[in-house]
């Protein structure tokens, strides 16, 4: 039973993961990814970023790469959950989780969960700039590549 | 039979901003079956609309939520999404 969040506010990445442990005894390791904002983009000082998304599209979105997931490994548990709105660099903005009985599935459900999203979830981001300014973020080839290694 | 199709037509990150507005209603003929089609007859709309379709290879589409091609059909009641490749993550 996926846990899919979109919100505004913080995350509490250690407070996900005790969720995800309590009251079993079957989870043998959690693959974790934590995205955050960084500071600089292509040389340039950021003020912060600005997360837009699809509301009625990011969930089932999510869900479905959730899903694809699920064929893939088997899991016991997966939690996604991403920040929209405007994010200062520091602040957390996507938190991927993956639980399973063996560590594999677990590390590889995890990158496969964040090199999917970041292809196939509608969310933009928007770069303001410290110097003034901002531009939307281009998408990377980078991004496609990871995700079609899968 | 209707010879139009009612759509609903959402613009996200900087299509919206070219295009000037978020969400819109439109009729259209009934020849515009396609999101290709629907695409051309949008451009036509107005300068914006025309600069948010400039270069229609970098523009991505939904179509009741989800992910849909150039040639995905359309019918009335529709909801359909413009937007630039996804940046999320």
């Amino acid at each position: 039973m996926a846990r899919i969040l979109v919100q505004t506010q913080d995350f509490d990445t250690g407070a996900e993961l005790a969720r995800m442990t309590a009251g079993r005894r079957d989870v043998g390791g959690i693959g974790c990814f934590v995205g955050t904002v960084r500071d600089t983009a292509a040389g340039r000082k950021i003020a912060a970023l600005n997360l837009e998304h699809y509301p009625a599209m990011t969930e089932r979105a999510l869900a479905r790469i959730v899903e694809a997931a699920e064929r893939r490994w088997t899991l016991l548990d997966c939690t996604v959950i991403h920040r929209v709105g405007r994010l200062e660099p520091g602040a957390n903005i996507v938190l991927v989780l993956a639980a399973s009985a063996h560590r594999q599935a677990a590390l590889e459900a995890t990158a496969f969960l964040i090199d999917w999203l970041k292809t196939k979830a509608p969310f933009w981001k928007k770069e303001e700039f410290l110097a003034g300014g901002e531009a939307w973020v281009a998408a990377r080839e980078s991004d496609e590549a990871a995700a079609a290694r899968w | 039979m209707t010879d139009t199709l009612r759509l609903t037509v959402l613009y996200f990150a900087w299509l919206r901003e070219r295009a000037g507005i978020a969400e819109e209603r439109v009729e259209v003929p009934a020849g515009v079956a396609t999101v290709a089609a629907l695409v051309t007859w949008l451009a036509a709309r107005s300068p914006g609309h025309a600069s948010a379709f400039a270069d229609p290879g970098v523009v991505r589409c939904a179509v009741n939520q989800e992910f849909a091609d150039p040639g995905s059909p359309l019918r009335s009641g529709d909801e359909v999404a413009f937007f630039p490749p996804v940046t999320g993550g």
